[in-house]
């Protein structure tokens, strides 16, 4: 607890010797000129439970669903929700992401989901990823989709995962790069050269283009890596696998190698059993991600002017926990946008309320915003895709509703 | 260019593979080549990739014999790839041995663990619980049988691949496992995958489609991978209550799954766009949902893990299905009479004969190959073999520009490594390992459409150099993965690796 308390203070302390503030970073973002915007998508996988992470402690009901797990009104226990509006507060372990709430670079967007009432963790996440929900033969992913409809030259590094396989949002025609780490994406043995080579020679028009790709990525990548590190002592990743992934995407950002979409994934976020309130399991996995994420916007500094984060989850948990202290599979859930260009300090979409005739199948929050309007937003108003490009982003889809969640 | 090359060879080597394959089959196809290099492009295609040694040991027996026994494995015994199979413990287990043993215990081990690391517990019960979830070290004994049960699957089918005498019954498991794809990490998938690969899949990669299509469709792995067992008739609310109050301790229902009445349309979907029709096919929405219908009530057993079908549960109402009319009242039957219809459908045929070729010929197989070999299903009733025999045995397959036109998937490069090498497999884990960094861990394809069969999704930047490293490792005398008997130096390690890294091994 003293750690997280100490952190807090210290991320802060660094935000403020950065300057980091709306207005500085609107101003930086002009200065930034031709550079790539950047999308960091972060994918909490195994449906994080969105009611309790930003917390509707204005309503009675939420306390009467959940008799053991309900975050506390704030102010009313030591670990209690932070408030944002008078409404809704956030878990106590994303204090670090506060400051970000009070400077207006932090929106959330409650009760946004996916029109496809699946329960399932892989159709929901396949679905998400895709934006195609209900269909299943989609072959690519958005944020690749993104990357194909712009005209920008071939450059795997625009589309880079922070993970062992191609995540299906980054799968597809343009090329993307899918890798554990920057150390580790690199030929060993001293056989670069040789297998370059070989390739270079080979009559093998297809291979050698991919190749010829990968060898210039690692190279650039690898200068990269060399240039002195100039992350602040102040900014303290956590140490997990999320962390660190996140630390390698601001790596990658800062080098400026035309890195346009990051993706990292934060993991464990299905908890059927003793999930917990101000403390616990849960609460475990909102402090990794909300201390990650607080250490990259520290890490990426100025860059944040025209940098994105946006979180997502596949589905949200059932408004009311179970016989084991813990929640089943539900529908709408809670979205996070933070960055410069982000209208922050607002919860967005319309609260469909809790009472037994606003859930969704008599159990679930409801979906009133669908997430492919905030991916939508993101990639015209942040990415700068053209609005003629968004029928072949989200084949299917028109977006009917402008959340106005970025200043554009 | 085949014809020039059949005339450069010694006549009377040429005459005697000409009697050969006379004697060995009466139905042969058009003229088959027996040069080293047909030979050595058809053990691309009909094998995992040559060993050393076997273009010569195919030219002795003549390359058509070869072919036709492949094309109809009789027993050979296979002995030495049954001695390595021996210590997987699960591969021969019924699915209710493996959730008793292997599956319930893990998961009650699992939520025993939860409930200690729960918040007040004293921390010296679990000395990881500061540890974030994915940094703690799994704890030794049962929780680990969903994932032993998994790992004998994929090494056995790496063992198979790199070892089976039967090696285009390896190839078509591979092929038919993939096309109806099942998703081991899927909640309790694992209960029935390994039934599914062995009883389901494997008997049936040669037999007529109608059976392979109608196995996967009673299978529990499918019926719980695409949620039929979850489908009923809208009206089955009180036969399920009663279900509910009837079910024996152990066997509940997954506790995400939302047991309510209703019709569930994946299945219906998926088996008319990906397992028959194709997506081009020719159905419609409502042709989903009649079919969709026509399978409520087919559904998982709980106490014998097996298919069964609850009259209760299933919509008994008439159904139309691509424009023919089913009655009403057919119980189990409308399912089976909707299997027909789309077996027998010319679109199936078309989408078969299409994924075929992809496979065995190129990524943009020739139509009028396509053409012969789906009229070669309609009029055998939809035979795989001789489909597949339509197929490697066409003028088209030893063309020029066929030669080498597929980029090998990772599974294949991996085990055409092994091949090459004639390397022995200590220890799986490692190369499982690198399946799964080269984004293709067998059994863990997430959607129904399994992995693609097609260069671009294989090609990509990051996945090469992982290609090239595990050339490296597998050239490596520290590998923990083989033994190659043959790489005495560091020179010749060096060169393997070279070669398996190369761009022409990357190819079939």
């Amino acid at each position: 607890m003293t750690t997280r308390r100490l952190f807090v203070k210290s991320s802060a302390m660094a935000m403020l010797s950065m300057g980091f503030a709306p207005a500085f970073l609107a101003r930086a973002a002009e200065a930034a000129g031709s550079r790539p915007r950047l999308l960091i998508a972060i994918f909490q996988r195994g449906a994080a439970d969105g009611l309790n992470i930003v917390v509707p402690y204005g309503e009675a009901e939420y306390y009467r669903l959940r008799p053991t797990i309900a975050v506390p009104r704030p102010g009313t226990a030591d670990a209690a929700a932070l408030d944002l509006d008078g409404h809704f507060g956030l878990h106590p372990a994303l204090a670090p992401l506060k400051p970000f709430w009070d400077n207006k670079s932090l929106a959330i967007v409650h009760a946004s989901g996916s029109p496809d009432s699946t329960r399932s963790h892989f159709d929901a996440q396949d679905y998400m990823e895709s934006a195609t929900p209900g269909v299943k033969s989609t072959s690519d992913g958005w944020l690749n989709r993104y990357l194909a409809s712009t005209a920008v030259a071939r450059n795997p590094l625009r589309g880079v995962a922070l993970a062992r396989q191609m995540p299906r949002s980054l799968q597809g025609p343009s090329p993307a790069l899918a890798i554990g780490s920057v150390a580790e994406f690199a030929v060993r043995g001293g056989a670069g050269a040789s297998f370059e080579a070989a390739y270079l020679r080979g009559a093998d028009a297809a291979l050698a283009q991919s190749s010829a790709e990968a060898f210039e990525a690692m190279r650039t990548l690898q200068r990269a890596a060399a240039a002195p590190r100039v992350t602040s002592a102040t900014v303290a990743y956590p140490r997990s696998p999320f962390g660190q992934a996140l630390r390698e995407i601001a790596s990658v950002a800062k080098a400026d190698v035309g890195l346009e979409v990051a993706f990292a994934e934060s993991t464990n976020w299905d908890h059927h059993v003793n999930e917990g309130g101000a403390s616990g399991q849960l609460a475990l996995r909102v402090d990794d991600l909300s201390r990650g994420i607080a250490a990259l916007a520290a890490d990426l500094g100025e860059r944040m002017a025209d940098t994105v984060i946006l979180t997502m989850s596949e589905f949200g948990r059932r408004a009311a926990q179970n016989g084991s202290g813990g929640t089943d599979h539900g529908h709408g859930n809670a979205m996070f946008m933070l960055g410069g260009p982000v209208r922050g300090g607002q919860v967005y979409g319309r609260w469909p309320g809790l009472r037994e005739d606003a859930l969704f199948d008599g159990r679930d929050l409801a979906v009133t915003t669908d997430f492919r309007d905030v991916f939508a937003e993101v990639a015209t108003a942040h990415l700068g895709a053209d609005r003629s490009a968004l029928a072949r982003i989200f084949p299917g889809y028109t977006s009917t509703t402008r959340l106005g969640l970025l200043r554009t | 260019m085949n014809v020039s090359l059949t005339r450069t060879l010694p006549l009377a080597l040429a005459t005697l593979a000409v009697m050969i394959a006379w004697s060995a089959s009466p139905t042969a196809a058009p003229e088959i080549p027996a040069d080293a290099a047909s030979v050595r492009h058809a053990l691309s295609r009909l094998t995992f990739g040559p060993r050393p040694g076997d273009v010569e040991r195919i030219q002795q027996v003549g390359l058509e014999r070869w072919l036709n026994d492949q094309l109809a494995p009789g027993s050979g015994d296979n002995a030495a790839l049954k001695t390595r199979l021996a210590a997987l413990e699960t591969l021969n287990l019924d699915s209710s041995r493996i959730a008793r043993d292997y599956i319930i215990p893990a998961r009650e081990a699992r939520r025993a663990r939860q409930q200690a690391a729960q918040p007040g517990a004293p921390s010296t019960a679990n000395p990881q619980a500061d540890l974030p979830p994915e940094m703690r070290r799994p704890p030794a004994g049962p929780a680990t049988g969903q994932r032993q049960v998994i790992e004998e699957l994929a090494t056995a089918k790496l063992l198979r691949a790199a070892y089976s005498d039967r090696q285009l019954e390896e190839v078509l498991v591979d092929f038919w496992f993939n096309h109806f794809n099942v998703f081991a990490g899927k909640g309790r998938e694992p209960i029935f995958i390994t039934s599914y690969d062995r009883d389901t899949i494997r008997p049936r990669v040669l037999g007529r489609f109608r059976d392979l299509l109608g196995a996967t469709a009673q299978s529990p792995a499918m019926l719980f991978y695409l949620d039929n067992w979850l489908s009923t008739s809208p009206d089955a609310s009180q036969a399920l209550a009663r279900m509910r109050t009837r079910r024996p301790p152990g066997a509940q229902a997954a506790p995400n799954a939302v047991r309510s009445a209703g019709l569930n349309e994946n299945y219906g979907r998926e088996l008319l766009e990906l397992h028959t029709l194709g997506v081009d096919g020719g159905y419609t929405q409502l042709d989903v949902v009649e079919v969709a219908r026509a399978f409520t009530g087919w559904t998982i057993d709980p106490r014998t893990q097996g298919f069964r079908f609850a009259p209760a549960l299933h919509d008994n109402g008439s159904k139309v299905v691509l424009g023919q009319r089913i009655a009403p009242n057919g119980g189990i039957s409308d399912g089976e009479r909707v299997l027909d219809i789309l077996a027998s459908h010319p679109s199936t045929a078309r989408h078969i004969a299409t994924k075929l070729a992809r496979r065995f010929i190129s990524d943009t197989p020739p139509p009028a190959l396509v053409e012969r070999a789906a009229r070669r299903f309609r009029d055998t009733d939809g035979d795989i073999r001789e489909v597949v025999r339509t197929i490697v045995t066409s003028p088209e397959f030893f063309a020029a520009d066929t030669v080498r036109a597929k980029v090998k998937t990772p599974f294949e490069f991996v085990v055409s490594a092994v091949r090459a090498l004639d390397g022995d497999i200590r220890n799986a884990r490692p190369l499982l390992r690198a399946l799964q960094e080269l984004g293709m861990p067998s059994y863990l394809c997430q959607p129904p459409t399994g992995y693609a069969d097609t260069a671009d999704t294989w090609l990509s930047s990051g996945a090469l150099v992982s290609r090239m490293n595990l050339a490296l490792e597998l050239g490596s005398p520290n590998s923990r993965a083989l033994t190659v008997a043959s790489l005495k130096d560091d020179a010749a390690r060096r060169q393997v690796a070279l070669t398996l890294g190369s761009p022409e091994f990357q190819r079939r």
